[in-house]
């Protein structure tokens, strides 16, 4: 299935969880920010959030600024 | 150097803030400096940026370098309207960041200066949601007074355009501000020399934001610690009352009597 995934078509794997793609993706879910549909998800959510078929999640993390 | 006595603090929020230098983490040639930088400076505010994860190239985030009894100042560049920066806010301290959020509102690209109008609607919208807003404006008197009105925790008038090194190109219209309103005025962007935050701390500005004249510099380490040491130097002028300009002649420091050879008849 396909998802918008930092504003870019993404497949992925299909009834996969927000916690399942964010570590497919090798990255760190203590330090990743995820926002899917607008809706800010806790990470205490990351393994009970199913992603559904266009889907727009954003995935964040800080970086150096001023 | 650490100051020596703590009945001078800096009360912002929920903080009281024993230094006033506040510094950034970005522009380092490599991050691994920063909290070597963080200690040289003594500052126990820092600001973060956030940005997407770059997919193809995931990376640890920024929080690994800076030492946890740090303040997080989270910006929202990248922000071109209100509605943007209070959704980069609420991110923000979605992850972690606590509820300080320095606002940042720019559409111009070119001299990157802040639109005074999102900004207090983005102020106003998030100090109702229990934010410490500390906005980043021109040195406006009529903004800094919305900005008070909007419910800030403090103002961050710029010396001169971001990340321009070039000092205190504002300094009567900081002057104004520090006189005028009844908020921390925290100089942030332009500060390029240990002397120019020096100067606006003398002028009476609460602290200085210093990122790029760090970050950049050829020793960020030791840069922090200058910039430490010229914002306690200020600091300690403007406490003490500079003394007062003379125009038009000179006045000795020396006594002008009993001078050898004067003879009395």
């Amino acid at each position: 299935m396909e998802i918008y995934l930092n504003g870019k078509t993404t497949a992925v794997t299909p009834e996969c969880s927000l916690f399942g793609l964010i570590t497919e993706l090798g990255l760190n879910p203590d330090t990743v920010i995820a926002e899917l549909n607008r809706d800010i998800v806790p990470s205490s959510q990351f393994e009970t959030t199913i992603l559904k078929p266009g889907d727009a999640l954003e995935l964040l993390h800080l970086v150096g600024g001023g | 150097m650490t100051s020596s006595t703590n009945d001078d603090l800096l009360h912002i929020g929920d903080a009281f803030l024993e230094s006033r230098l506040f510094i950034g983490t970005g522009k380092y040639g490599d991050d691994a400096v920063i909290p070597a930088v963080a200690q040289a400076s003594g500052a126990q505010v820092i600001t973060v940026a956030l940005r997407r994860v770059d997919i193809g190239n995931p990376k640890d985030g920024m929080l690994s370098h800076i030492p946890k009894n740090m303040r997080l100042l989270p910006n929202t560049s990248g922000a071109r309207t209100a509605d943007e920066a209070a959704r980069i806010a609420r991110l923000a301290r979605a992850a972690g960041c606590g509820d300080w959020i320095k606002i940042e509102v720019i559409s111009d690209n070119r001299h990157l200066l802040p639109d005074g109008y999102e900004t207090a609607k983005a102020t106003e919208t998030l100090a109702k949601e229990g934010f410490v807003v500390l906005p980043y404006m021109n040195p406006d008197l009529y903004v800094a007074r919305d900005l008070v009105n909007a419910g800030a925790a403090a103002v961050m008038p710029l010396g001169a355009p971001i990340g321009t090194n070039r000092g205190l190109r504002t300094r009567e219209m900081i002057g104004i501000l520090i006189e005028e309103i009844p908020l921390p005025i925290i100089v942030d962007a332009g500060i390029g020399r240990p002397s120019h935050a020096c100067e606006a701390m003398e002028m009476g500005a609460a602290a200085c934001l210093v990122n790029t004249a760090i970050a950049v510099s050829g020793h960020p380490a030791r840069m922090a610690a200058a910039f430490g040491d010229a914002v306690r130097a200020g600091r300690a002028a403007y406490l003490a009352r500079t003394a007062p300009v003379l125009e038009g002649h000179a006045a000795a420091s020396s006594p002008l009597t009993g001078f050898l050879g004067e003879c009395h008849e």
